[in-house]
């Protein structure tokens, strides 16, 4: 049996030869995969980026299956998108695939951020990763909420409102750019067409241009790890790091287990909790646009919330705006803010701990206030956790340098 | 590439004048791009004066209208409503309509042209939510010493009767007046003020 099998490789062989020399297939296979070296200590918080990838792909394919059926007319996109839900055969499984899709877009790229600030991967030298890595979820902030729009519903456009309005606070040029971008007097059928097009083709365009971007400056540097550690320190003959292990197959196995276990959570709320009591998708939402009536508790999604109360907390329109502004373009100094001798969490002092941690319970929060009525107590709870969350950046840059830290071994512990 | 004999002096000013030219021609292909997103000739067309009947209103009463997509209210306010509205000056923050938007007839103590009748674009000045008009006086949950006026249930912004904002909250101004005048004790126009003014 040995010499046909034989004859057929050598066959295969050929013909990858034949395609190597035209398109650098095999080259590629193994500078990204077979050959492209990841520490071997990766962890639990290690999963998000490919589960990142994974509902980047899901969501382009269920959103070019609904654009198929959708309307983008003030006339028509509420009730296209209730045909879609009772008539589309397998249309209401398309659109919650997609919906519940965007929530958990958010919550896995809010672990795969917080995993940086945990084990510092945006230190040096990945502080371009990082950034480009904001920039995605700029771009992911601005297409989820176009998206949000697109149902008509009054959640989606008394969201517009309050977001196209934000802009309306720059001084002078804010009432003719919040025209400009509704392209009416007031949020109308042309507003809904265009966030249409922006929806389905210019940002995810420049989406996948970023996340192509994203990838390609972590494989110049390499992933960091749990450690903080470079791996490419130490390396034998063959120029393979000591720590490093092959991303495909190890990774690729360990992150097919991830992907399981995601659509294991994933299929769960589409069967049973589409609208996550609320969160997902907004009771406010199933009730058609109406430009005389404001909903009496208007909120945004809950991945916005963090922001919005930040917004809520000043009494002042020009200063709130800013300050929701700073609290996200804040994020890309981080690498320059964190100037610690070292990099993980395991080896930093008790005070980044406690800073870090008194970070994450301002944003949940502060996520959770964003939601909230608004009484006058939970308006100052909102200011003492907008302090905390700029205080953590502040006090990042200036507690930093001189910080109290473990000694850093100089190979992964395991 | 052989570089003897280049001249490079003139391969900078070659360079430089070929970047300079093509920024200028992708700017200016820009512009058409940029200038599609402004309101199109149809959705200026829209907005023309709308006829209100106000017959029916009784004091204490809204009626909402719409005029080039803006929600306008028409309230009816009675005398003691009108009277509690110098009161309330010390808790605003532009008591005399100074910089806030309204057309000329309308920056009185009542901000109408006639008291009686409160004509008001009903978007709020912070970010444009519609807010609640709430005339009972008393405690709300909002606002203990409560006179009667606008809640905004976005971000808690509050109006008086006159819509006229208040300290403390985040919209920057008072209601805006639209341009408005009488045919008849009736029939209200919106969008043309008194002097006959679109």
């Amino acid at each position: 049996m040995g010499k046909p099998a034989s004859a057929l490789s050598k066959k295969a062989g050929e013909f990858m030869n034949w395609i190597d020399e035209r398109l650098p297939v095999t080259q590629f296979y193994n500078d990204h995969l077979a050959k492209y070296y990841a520490p071997k200590n990766f962890n639990f918080w290690y999963y998000m980026g490919s589960l990142a990838l994974l509902v980047l792909v899901m969501q382009i394919v269920t959103g070019i299956f609904l654009t198929m059926h959708y309307k983008p007319s003030a006339e028509m996109a509420f009730a296209s998108v209730e045909y879609i839900m009772r008539d589309v055969d397998w249309g209401w499984l398309i659109r919650y695939m997609h919906s519940t899709g965007a929530s958990l877009f958010f919550i896995v790229v809010y672990l795969h951020m917080f995993r940086a600030l945990l084990y510092g991967s945006h230190r040096k030298p990945r502080e371009l990763l990082w950034v480009l890595g904001v920039l995605i979820y700029l771009a992911l902030m601005a297409e989820a909420f176009m998206g949000y729009v697109l149902p008509w519903g009054q959640m989606s456009y008394w969201g517009a409102q309050v977001i196209i309005n934000l802009f309306g606070a720059i001084p002078s040029i804010g009432e003719p750019l919040t025209e400009w971008i509704r392209g009416d007097y007031f949020i109308s059928d042309a507003t809904l067409n265009r966030f249409f097009a922006l929806h389905v083709i210019a940002i995810p365009l420049a989406l996948l241009v970023l996340v192509v971007l994203h990838l390609a400056a972590l494989h110049q540097t390499g992933s960091n790890n749990p450690d903080g550690i470079e791996i490419k320190k130490h390396k034998d003959e063959q120029g393979i790091p000591l720590d490093g292990i092959p991303f495909h197959p190890y990774y690729t196995v360990k992150d097919i287990f991830g992907v399981a276990m995601f659509l294991l959570v994933f299929a769960f709320i589409i069967f049973f909790w589409p609208e996550a009591g609320g969160l997902f998708l907004e009771h406010d939402n199933f009730v058609p646009a109406d430009p005389l009536v404001t909903p009496t508790h208007i909120k945004p999604v809950w991945y916005f919330t963090p922001f919005y109360a930040i917004l809520k907390a000043v009494p002042d329109k020009l200063m709130g705006v800013m300050l929701m502004g700073a609290s996200v373009v804040i994020l890309f100094f981080v690498p320059w803010l964190d100037r610690s001798p070292v990099k993980s969490i395991r080896y930093r002092g008790l005070q980044y701990k406690i800073m870090l941690g008194l970070f994450t319970v301002a944003f949940i929060r502060l996520g959770m206030l964003g939601m909230a009525e608004g009484t006058p107590a939970q308006t100052i709870e909102m200011r003492v956790w907008t302090f905390v969350y700029f205080a953590y950046f502040v006090l990042l840059f200036f507690l930093s340098p001189k910080e109290r830290t473990k000694p850093v071994p100089d190979r992964l512990t395991h | 590439m052989p570089t003897d004999g280049v001249n490079n002096g003139r391969r900078r000013f070659l360079i430089a004048t070929t970047s300079a030219v093509g920024a200028t021609g992708v700017g200016l292909a820009a512009v058409p791009f940029i200038q599609s997103w402004q309101p199109s000739a149809k959705a200026q067309a829209v907005g023309a004066p709308v006829t209100v009947n106000i017959g029916a209103l009784e004091p204490g009463q809204i009626l909402k209208s719409q005029w080039r997509g803006q929600t306008i209210g028409i309230l009816r306010r009675s005398e003691q409503t009108l009277d509690l509205l110098p009161s309330l000056d010390d808790r605003l923050r532009d008591p005399d309509s100074l910089e806030s938007e309204q057309p000329s007839f309308a920056s009185n103590e009542a901000r109408a042209l006639r008291p009686e009748y409160l004509v008001v674009n009903m978007h709020c000045t912070h970010l444009g939510c519609v807010p609640e008009v709430v005339p009972q006086v008393g405690p709300e949950p909002f606002d203990d010493d409560w006179k009667g006026g606008f809640f905004c249930p976005c971000h808690k912004s509050k109006f008086d009767m006159a819509g006229r904002v208040y300290k403390g909250v985040p919209a920057p101004t008072n209601l805006r007046i639209p341009p408005y005048s009488y045919i008849d004790d009736q029939t209200l126009l919106i969008g043309v003020d008194p002097v006959g003014e679109v």
